[in-house]
Protein backbone atom coordinates (compact mmCIF):
# COMPACT_ATOMS: atom_id res chain seq x y z
CA UNK A 1 0.00 0.00 0.00
CA UNK A 2 1.07 4.02 -0.98
CA UNK A 3 0.35 6.41 1.53
CA UNK A 4 0.61 10.17 0.75
CA UNK A 5 1.84 12.92 2.71
CA UNK A 6 1.90 16.10 2.01
CA UNK A 7 4.58 17.74 4.96
CA UNK A 8 3.12 21.36 3.90
CA UNK A 9 -0.63 20.36 4.96
CA UNK A 10 0.04 18.24 7.76
CA UNK A 11 2.07 21.65 9.26
CA UNK A 12 -0.69 23.49 8.82
CA UNK A 13 -3.54 21.02 10.42
CA UNK A 14 -1.30 20.24 13.08
CA UNK A 15 0.63 23.57 14.26
CA UNK A 16 -0.59 26.91 12.15
CA UNK A 17 -2.44 27.52 9.55
CA UNK A 18 -0.31 30.26 8.32
CA UNK A 19 3.03 28.54 8.53
CA UNK A 20 5.14 26.90 5.63
CA UNK A 21 8.38 26.45 7.18
CA UNK A 22 9.58 23.00 9.24
CA UNK A 23 11.56 25.38 12.13
CA UNK A 24 11.82 24.79 15.53
CA UNK A 25 11.40 21.29 17.68
CA UNK A 26 8.10 21.43 19.21
CA UNK A 27 6.62 22.05 15.61
CA UNK A 28 8.70 19.13 14.32
CA UNK A 29 7.39 16.89 17.12
CA UNK A 30 4.19 17.84 16.43
CA UNK A 31 4.40 16.77 12.71
CA UNK A 32 5.98 13.66 13.22
CA UNK A 33 3.11 13.12 15.96
CA UNK A 34 0.72 13.81 13.63
CA UNK A 35 2.67 11.07 10.47
CA UNK A 36 2.95 8.20 13.25
CA UNK A 37 -0.59 8.54 14.21
CA UNK A 38 -1.37 7.85 10.14
CA UNK A 39 1.06 5.02 10.40
CA UNK A 40 -0.69 3.71 13.23
CA UNK A 41 -3.97 3.30 11.19
CA UNK A 42 -2.21 1.84 8.31
CA UNK A 43 -1.79 -2.33 8.36
CA UNK A 44 0.26 -4.32 6.73
CA UNK A 45 3.24 -3.37 4.56
CA UNK A 46 3.57 0.52 3.64
CA UNK A 47 5.22 2.73 1.58
CA UNK A 48 5.00 6.27 2.75
CA UNK A 49 5.56 9.06 0.08
CA UNK A 50 6.46 12.26 2.26
CA UNK A 51 6.32 15.23 0.14
CA UNK A 52 8.10 18.33 1.11
CA UNK A 53 6.88 20.15 -2.17
CA UNK A 54 5.69 23.19 -0.37
CA UNK A 55 7.71 23.16 2.82
CA UNK A 56 9.47 26.77 2.46
CA UNK A 57 12.41 26.16 4.98
CA UNK A 58 13.74 23.10 7.29
CA UNK A 59 15.98 23.83 9.55
CA UNK A 60 18.36 21.21 11.91
CA UNK A 61 16.14 20.98 15.06
CA UNK A 62 13.18 20.48 12.98
CA UNK A 63 14.96 18.14 10.73
CA UNK A 64 16.25 16.03 13.27
CA UNK A 65 12.08 15.92 14.88
CA UNK A 66 10.50 15.11 11.26
CA UNK A 67 13.08 12.68 9.89
CA UNK A 68 15.41 11.41 12.42
CA UNK A 69 12.99 10.59 15.06
CA UNK A 70 10.28 9.26 12.41
CA UNK A 71 12.95 7.13 11.11
CA UNK A 72 15.13 5.80 14.40
CA UNK A 73 12.18 3.33 15.64
CA UNK A 74 12.02 1.90 11.88
CA UNK A 75 16.06 0.99 12.05
CA UNK A 76 15.35 -0.87 15.09
CA UNK A 77 15.65 -4.54 15.85
CA UNK A 78 11.57 -4.38 16.61
CA UNK A 79 10.26 -1.97 14.28
CA UNK A 80 6.59 -0.87 15.48
CA UNK A 81 5.46 -1.54 11.86
CA UNK A 82 6.64 -2.96 8.29
CA UNK A 83 7.27 0.70 6.98
CA UNK A 84 9.30 2.14 4.16
CA UNK A 85 9.30 5.64 3.29
CA UNK A 86 9.72 7.69 0.40
CA UNK A 87 11.17 11.38 0.38
CA UNK A 88 10.54 13.73 -2.25
CA UNK A 89 10.05 17.22 -3.08
CA UNK A 90 13.76 18.23 -1.46
CA UNK A 91 15.00 21.51 -2.02
CA UNK A 92 18.80 21.90 -2.33
CA UNK A 93 18.35 23.87 0.98
CA UNK A 94 16.29 20.94 2.70
CA UNK A 95 18.85 18.15 2.20
CA UNK A 96 21.56 20.59 3.05
CA UNK A 97 19.97 20.34 6.80
CA UNK A 98 19.00 17.14 6.97
CA UNK A 99 22.25 15.49 5.42
CA UNK A 100 23.92 16.41 8.61
CA UNK A 101 21.23 15.02 10.90
CA UNK A 102 20.90 11.97 8.67
CA UNK A 103 25.12 11.84 9.11
CA UNK A 104 24.74 12.53 12.79
CA UNK A 105 22.39 9.59 13.59
CA UNK A 106 23.67 7.02 11.32
CA UNK A 107 20.95 7.31 9.23
CA UNK A 108 19.58 7.19 4.98
CA UNK A 109 17.02 7.49 3.00
CA UNK A 110 15.36 6.94 -0.18
CA UNK A 111 14.94 10.60 -2.05
CA UNK A 112 12.71 10.60 -5.37
CA UNK A 113 14.97 13.29 -7.31
CA UNK A 114 12.90 15.81 -9.42
CA UNK A 115 13.06 13.37 -12.47
CA UNK A 116 11.30 10.89 -10.60
CA UNK A 117 14.39 8.38 -9.86
CA UNK A 118 14.95 7.68 -6.38
CA UNK A 119 18.47 7.72 -4.80
CA UNK A 120 20.18 7.25 -1.51
CA UNK A 121 20.93 9.86 0.85
CA UNK A 122 22.72 10.03 4.20
CA UNK A 123 25.17 7.31 5.84
CA UNK A 124 25.83 4.93 3.52
CA UNK A 125 28.95 2.45 3.07
CA UNK A 126 30.46 2.20 -0.66
CA UNK A 127 28.93 -1.61 -0.47
CA UNK A 128 25.30 -0.55 0.54
CA UNK A 129 25.22 2.08 -2.26
CA UNK A 130 26.69 -0.57 -4.82
CA UNK A 131 24.30 -2.94 -4.03
CA UNK A 132 21.30 -0.64 -3.67
CA UNK A 133 22.34 0.93 -6.93
CA UNK A 134 22.41 -2.70 -8.67
CA UNK A 135 19.10 -3.51 -7.55
CA UNK A 136 17.38 -0.50 -9.05
CA UNK A 137 19.26 -0.99 -12.28
CA UNK A 138 17.95 -4.48 -12.31
CA UNK A 139 14.79 -3.53 -10.92
CA UNK A 140 15.25 -6.07 -8.54
CA UNK A 141 16.29 -9.23 -8.38
CA UNK A 142 17.21 -12.32 -6.02
CA UNK A 143 20.47 -11.63 -3.62
CA UNK A 144 22.43 -13.68 -6.45
CA UNK A 145 21.13 -11.38 -9.42
CA UNK A 146 21.98 -8.58 -7.15
CA UNK A 147 25.20 -9.48 -6.20
CA UNK A 148 25.90 -10.35 -9.83
CA UNK A 149 25.16 -6.92 -10.72
CA UNK A 150 27.01 -4.87 -7.89
CA UNK A 151 29.81 -7.32 -8.29
CA UNK A 152 29.96 -8.72 -4.97
CA UNK A 153 29.59 -12.50 -3.75
CA UNK A 154 26.52 -13.58 -2.61
CA UNK A 155 27.35 -14.28 0.86
CA UNK A 156 28.55 -10.88 1.18
CA UNK A 157 25.74 -8.73 -1.04
CA UNK A 158 23.29 -11.02 1.51
CA UNK A 159 24.70 -9.09 4.71
CA UNK A 160 24.56 -5.98 2.66
CA UNK A 161 20.56 -6.18 1.82
CA UNK A 162 19.90 -7.68 5.02
CA UNK A 163 21.36 -4.53 6.16
CA UNK A 164 19.53 -2.24 4.18
CA UNK A 165 16.33 -3.87 4.54
CA UNK A 166 16.56 -3.04 8.25
CA UNK A 167 17.32 0.22 7.34
CA UNK A 168 13.82 0.69 5.48
CA UNK A 169 15.87 1.32 1.97
CA UNK A 170 15.40 -1.85 0.49
CA UNK A 171 11.95 -4.58 0.80
CA UNK A 172 12.53 -8.16 0.38
CA UNK A 173 9.62 -9.64 -0.98
CA UNK A 174 9.84 -13.34 -0.50
CA UNK A 175 13.29 -14.10 -2.09
CA UNK A 176 13.28 -11.53 -4.23
CA UNK A 177 14.36 -8.11 -3.14
CA UNK A 178 13.36 -4.55 -4.19
CA UNK A 179 14.87 -0.88 -3.22
CA UNK A 180 12.35 1.04 -1.93
CA UNK A 181 11.38 4.04 -4.38
CA UNK A 182 11.85 1.47 -7.16
CA UNK A 183 8.95 1.14 -10.07
CA UNK A 184 6.95 -2.12 -8.90
CA UNK B 1 21.35 56.75 45.09
CA UNK B 2 21.43 56.37 41.63
CA UNK B 3 24.51 55.12 39.63
CA UNK B 4 24.97 56.09 36.12
CA UNK B 5 26.15 53.78 33.42
CA UNK B 6 27.64 55.60 30.55
CA UNK B 7 26.81 54.39 27.33
CA UNK B 8 29.94 54.56 25.02
CA UNK B 9 29.44 56.94 21.99
CA UNK B 10 29.43 53.54 19.29
CA UNK B 11 28.07 50.41 21.27
CA UNK B 12 28.71 47.07 19.64
CA UNK B 13 29.81 43.57 21.33
CA UNK B 14 33.14 45.00 21.74
CA UNK B 15 32.45 48.35 23.30
CA UNK B 16 29.29 46.82 25.16
CA UNK B 17 31.84 45.30 27.35
CA UNK B 18 32.83 48.83 28.89
CA UNK B 19 28.76 48.76 30.01
CA UNK B 20 29.21 45.37 31.57
CA UNK B 21 32.41 46.58 33.49
CA UNK B 22 30.77 49.78 35.29
CA UNK B 23 27.95 47.45 36.04
CA UNK B 24 29.83 44.40 37.64
CA UNK B 25 30.39 45.94 41.13
CA UNK B 26 26.75 47.16 41.69
CA UNK B 27 24.09 44.90 43.40
CA UNK B 28 21.60 44.10 41.00
CA UNK B 29 18.66 45.88 43.26
CA UNK B 30 21.01 49.10 43.35
CA UNK B 31 19.22 51.59 40.95
CA UNK B 32 20.75 52.58 37.47
CA UNK B 33 20.78 55.25 35.28
CA UNK B 34 21.45 54.09 31.32
CA UNK B 35 23.28 57.11 30.02
CA UNK B 36 23.26 57.10 26.55
CA UNK B 37 22.91 61.03 25.71
CA UNK B 38 26.11 60.52 24.10
CA UNK B 39 25.58 57.33 21.84
CA UNK B 40 25.67 58.38 18.35
CA UNK B 41 25.38 54.74 17.02
CA UNK B 42 24.69 50.92 17.98
CA UNK B 43 24.64 47.66 16.93
CA UNK B 44 21.82 44.81 16.77
CA UNK B 45 23.86 43.26 19.47
CA UNK B 46 24.12 47.02 21.51
CA UNK B 47 20.34 47.53 21.70
CA UNK B 48 19.63 43.93 22.30
CA UNK B 49 22.22 43.77 24.96
CA UNK B 50 20.63 47.15 26.60
CA UNK B 51 16.89 45.24 26.65
CA UNK B 52 18.87 42.14 27.89
CA UNK B 53 20.75 44.68 30.75
CA UNK B 54 17.38 45.94 31.58
CA UNK B 55 15.79 42.07 32.32
CA UNK B 56 18.80 41.54 34.71
CA UNK B 57 17.89 44.38 37.27
CA UNK B 58 16.16 43.87 40.36
CA UNK B 59 15.33 47.83 40.47
CA UNK B 60 13.68 49.22 37.66
CA UNK B 61 16.83 50.80 35.76
CA UNK B 62 16.11 54.38 34.11
CA UNK B 63 17.18 55.43 30.62
CA UNK B 64 18.43 58.51 29.18
CA UNK B 65 18.02 58.11 25.29
CA UNK B 66 20.45 59.65 22.97
CA UNK B 67 20.56 63.38 22.42
CA UNK B 68 20.92 63.56 18.57
CA UNK B 69 17.76 63.01 16.85
CA UNK B 70 19.36 60.82 14.10
CA UNK B 71 19.63 58.41 16.29
CA UNK B 72 17.09 58.35 18.23
CA UNK B 73 15.32 58.13 15.39
CA UNK B 74 17.18 55.15 14.19
CA UNK B 75 16.84 53.12 17.65
CA UNK B 76 13.53 53.93 17.47
CA UNK B 77 13.36 52.53 14.07
CA UNK B 78 14.81 49.05 15.41
CA UNK B 79 12.03 48.77 17.56
CA UNK B 80 14.39 49.80 20.79
CA UNK B 81 11.57 52.58 22.67
CA UNK B 82 8.96 50.01 21.88
CA UNK B 83 10.47 47.53 24.52
CA UNK B 84 12.93 49.72 26.27
CA UNK B 85 9.59 51.87 27.47
CA UNK B 86 8.51 48.52 29.18
CA UNK B 87 11.62 47.94 30.71
CA UNK B 88 13.19 50.79 31.85
CA UNK B 89 12.23 54.60 33.01
CA UNK B 90 12.73 56.77 30.47
CA UNK B 91 14.64 60.24 31.33
CA UNK B 92 12.49 62.83 29.21
CA UNK B 93 9.88 61.66 26.93
CA UNK B 94 10.66 58.22 24.51
CA UNK B 95 9.91 59.31 20.87
CA UNK B 96 6.73 58.04 19.03
CA UNK B 97 6.47 54.88 17.72
CA UNK B 98 6.14 53.62 14.39
CA UNK B 99 3.84 50.76 14.08
CA UNK B 100 5.93 47.25 13.66
CA UNK B 101 6.72 46.37 10.55
CA UNK B 102 6.89 49.71 8.79
CA UNK B 103 11.16 49.93 9.26
CA UNK B 104 13.47 49.84 7.49
CA UNK B 105 15.80 47.47 9.07
CA UNK B 106 16.25 43.55 8.27
CA UNK B 107 14.31 42.96 11.07
CA UNK B 108 13.24 44.85 14.02
CA UNK B 109 14.07 44.13 17.64
CA UNK B 110 11.68 41.10 18.77
CA UNK B 111 10.92 39.47 21.72
CA UNK B 112 11.71 35.89 21.34
CA UNK B 113 10.17 33.38 24.29
CA UNK B 114 8.52 30.45 22.34
CA UNK B 115 8.63 28.81 19.54
CA UNK B 116 5.53 30.60 17.55
CA UNK B 117 8.50 33.49 18.00
CA UNK B 118 10.93 31.72 15.59
CA UNK B 119 8.68 30.98 13.22
CA UNK B 120 7.69 35.40 13.06
CA UNK B 121 11.04 36.04 12.74
CA UNK B 122 11.72 33.44 9.75
CA UNK B 123 8.82 34.13 7.88
CA UNK B 124 9.32 37.96 8.48
CA UNK B 125 13.16 37.33 7.69
CA UNK B 126 12.45 35.53 4.49
CA UNK B 127 10.32 38.26 3.60
CA UNK B 128 13.09 41.15 3.32
CA UNK B 129 16.62 39.20 3.24
CA UNK B 130 16.55 37.92 -0.09
CA UNK B 131 16.89 41.25 -2.07
CA UNK B 132 19.10 42.64 0.66
CA UNK B 133 21.72 39.49 0.95
CA UNK B 134 21.67 39.09 -3.12
CA UNK B 135 21.73 42.30 -4.34
CA UNK B 136 23.14 44.52 -1.67
CA UNK B 137 25.83 41.41 0.00
CA UNK B 138 26.51 39.75 -3.24
CA UNK B 139 25.44 36.71 -2.07
CA UNK B 140 24.01 33.49 -2.90
CA UNK B 141 20.50 32.90 -3.75
CA UNK B 142 21.49 29.81 -1.74
CA UNK B 143 22.70 32.02 1.23
CA UNK B 144 19.26 33.58 1.89
CA UNK B 145 17.71 30.43 3.04
CA UNK B 146 20.23 29.60 4.95
CA UNK B 147 20.35 32.75 6.47
CA UNK B 148 16.79 32.01 7.63
CA UNK B 149 18.06 28.57 9.14
CA UNK B 150 21.00 30.07 11.04
CA UNK B 151 18.30 32.41 12.11
CA UNK B 152 16.12 29.73 13.31
CA UNK B 153 18.80 27.92 14.99
CA UNK B 154 19.97 30.85 16.92
CA UNK B 155 16.25 32.04 18.38
CA UNK B 156 15.80 28.48 19.28
CA UNK B 157 18.57 28.29 21.82
CA UNK B 158 16.64 31.08 23.74
CA UNK B 159 13.42 28.75 23.37
CA UNK B 160 15.26 25.56 24.24
CA UNK B 161 17.45 26.50 27.04
CA UNK B 162 17.70 30.11 27.89
CA UNK B 163 14.28 29.64 30.93
CA UNK B 164 13.44 33.29 29.80
CA UNK B 165 12.78 35.35 27.23
CA UNK B 166 15.33 37.58 25.20
CA UNK B 167 15.51 39.49 21.89
CA UNK B 168 16.84 39.45 18.62
CA UNK B 169 17.50 41.59 15.44
CA UNK B 170 18.73 42.00 12.32
CA UNK B 171 20.60 44.70 10.55
CA UNK B 172 22.76 45.18 7.09
CA UNK B 173 25.31 48.43 7.48
CA UNK B 174 28.69 49.43 6.13
CA UNK B 175 31.13 48.37 8.85
CA UNK B 176 33.95 50.94 7.76
CA UNK B 177 35.62 50.69 10.68
CA UNK B 178 37.01 46.76 10.67
CA UNK B 179 35.97 45.80 7.26
CA UNK B 180 35.27 48.13 4.39
CA UNK B 181 32.42 46.26 3.21
CA UNK B 182 28.69 45.96 3.97
CA UNK B 183 27.41 43.47 6.67
CA UNK B 184 24.50 41.29 7.85
CA UNK B 185 24.60 40.97 11.69
CA UNK B 186 22.16 38.81 13.49
CA UNK B 187 22.05 39.71 17.31
CA UNK B 188 20.23 37.25 19.46
CA UNK B 189 20.47 38.14 23.16
CA UNK B 190 19.02 36.51 26.82
CA UNK B 191 19.42 36.88 30.42
CA UNK B 192 18.81 33.60 31.11
CA UNK B 193 21.09 30.63 32.50
CA UNK B 194 23.93 30.97 30.22
CA UNK B 195 25.39 28.23 28.60
CA UNK B 196 27.47 27.15 32.27
CA UNK B 197 24.24 26.79 34.16
CA UNK B 198 22.13 24.64 31.14
CA UNK B 199 25.07 22.46 30.51
CA UNK B 200 25.47 21.85 34.49
CA UNK B 201 21.30 20.90 34.48
CA UNK B 202 22.48 17.74 31.79
CA UNK B 203 21.80 14.35 33.69
CA UNK B 204 24.12 12.42 35.17
CA UNK B 205 27.02 15.07 34.01
CA UNK B 206 30.13 14.78 36.08
CA UNK B 207 32.25 17.96 36.87
CA UNK B 208 35.75 18.17 35.82
CA UNK B 209 38.21 19.88 37.22
CA UNK B 210 38.30 22.85 35.21
CA UNK B 211 34.79 23.56 34.32
CA UNK B 212 33.87 27.50 33.68
CA UNK B 213 31.98 29.59 31.82
CA UNK B 214 34.76 29.53 28.87
CA UNK B 215 34.47 25.74 29.14
CA UNK B 216 30.73 25.64 28.90
CA UNK B 217 31.10 27.39 25.63
CA UNK B 218 33.82 25.81 24.15
CA UNK B 219 31.83 22.40 24.88
CA UNK B 220 28.80 23.96 23.62
CA UNK B 221 29.61 26.12 20.51
CA UNK B 222 32.86 23.86 19.42
CA UNK B 223 31.80 20.45 20.12
CA UNK B 224 28.08 20.81 20.26
CA UNK B 225 27.64 19.42 23.73
CA UNK B 226 23.82 20.18 24.82
CA UNK B 227 22.22 19.77 28.37
CA UNK B 228 19.93 17.06 26.52
CA UNK B 229 21.36 13.41 26.34
CA UNK B 230 19.47 13.05 22.99
CA UNK B 231 22.38 12.35 20.21
CA UNK B 232 20.13 14.68 18.07
CA UNK B 233 20.85 18.05 20.10
CA UNK B 234 23.65 20.17 19.40
CA UNK B 235 22.86 20.29 15.56
CA UNK B 236 21.79 24.37 15.53
CA UNK B 237 25.22 25.58 16.93
CA UNK B 238 26.83 23.30 14.72
CA UNK B 239 24.56 24.32 11.75
CA UNK B 240 24.99 27.91 12.44
CA UNK B 241 29.23 27.64 12.69
CA UNK B 242 29.04 25.87 9.10
CA UNK B 243 26.81 28.64 7.99
CA UNK B 244 29.17 30.97 9.24
CA UNK B 245 32.23 29.64 7.88
CA UNK B 246 31.12 29.21 4.44
CA UNK B 247 30.09 32.89 4.09
CA UNK B 248 33.20 33.91 6.07
CA UNK B 249 31.51 34.88 8.80
CA UNK B 250 31.88 35.60 12.45
CA UNK B 251 30.27 34.19 15.09
CA UNK B 252 30.35 35.57 18.31
CA UNK B 253 28.93 33.61 21.59
CA UNK B 254 29.02 35.34 25.40
CA UNK B 255 27.80 34.37 28.50
CA UNK B 256 28.79 34.57 32.01
CA UNK B 257 32.34 35.94 32.16
CA UNK B 258 33.83 34.32 28.83
CA UNK B 259 33.01 35.09 24.92
CA UNK B 260 33.87 32.58 22.55
CA UNK B 261 34.27 33.50 18.97
CA UNK B 262 35.29 31.96 15.69
CA UNK B 263 37.15 34.25 13.89
CA UNK B 264 37.09 34.21 10.16
CA UNK B 265 40.43 36.17 8.32
CA UNK B 266 39.75 39.58 8.01
CA UNK B 267 38.92 39.89 11.94
CA UNK B 268 41.77 40.13 14.39
CA UNK B 269 39.26 39.20 17.41
CA UNK B 270 40.33 36.71 20.28
CA UNK B 271 39.53 33.19 19.74
CA UNK B 272 38.25 33.23 23.89
CA UNK B 273 37.87 35.83 26.42
CA UNK B 274 37.66 34.97 30.30
CA UNK B 275 37.79 36.82 33.12
CA UNK B 276 35.34 39.46 31.39
CA UNK B 277 32.39 41.04 33.52
CA UNK B 278 29.53 38.76 34.94
CA UNK B 279 26.46 38.94 32.55
CA UNK B 280 23.76 36.89 32.83
CA UNK B 281 22.12 34.92 30.09
CA UNK B 282 24.01 34.21 26.81
CA UNK B 283 24.56 36.53 23.84
CA UNK B 284 24.96 36.25 20.25
CA UNK B 285 26.23 37.81 16.99
CA UNK B 286 26.39 36.18 13.87
CA UNK B 287 27.93 38.17 10.74
CA UNK B 288 28.17 37.67 7.62
CA UNK B 289 29.98 39.85 5.07
CA UNK B 290 29.52 41.30 1.66
CA UNK B 291 30.87 38.77 -1.02
CA UNK B 292 33.83 40.91 -3.23
CA UNK B 293 35.49 40.02 -6.27
CA UNK B 294 37.68 36.85 -5.00
CA UNK B 295 36.23 36.22 -1.82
Amino acid sequence: MINHIDLSTVLRRTVCDLYSNLVTRPTGAAVRGAIETQLAELGGRTVTVIDFSNVGLLDYSCADEVVAKLLLPYCDDCPPRDAYFLFRGMSETHLDALEHVLERHRLALVLQQEDGAPTIVGAVSEAERRTWDASLAVGGGTSREIGGAAGLATEEVEMVLEGLARRRLMMRIDDQWVAVGAPL
Amino acid sequence: MTTVINVPPSLDDVTFEQVLDQLAPLPADEKILVDARHARWASPFGLTALLTLAQTRAERPAFAPPEADETVSYWNRTGFFRYATELFDIVGSAPRQKPAGESDVLLEITPIAKSDDVHEVVGRIQQKAQHILTRELNLDAKATMGFAMTLSEACQNIVEHAGRGGWVAVQTYKWTKRLGRRVVVIAVCDAGVGFRQSLESAPGRTRSDRWDDAMALEEAVVRGVSRFRDPGRGQGLAGVRRYVGRWDGKLSVRSGTARIAIVPTWDDDVALREGLAPFSGAQMQITIPERTAGR
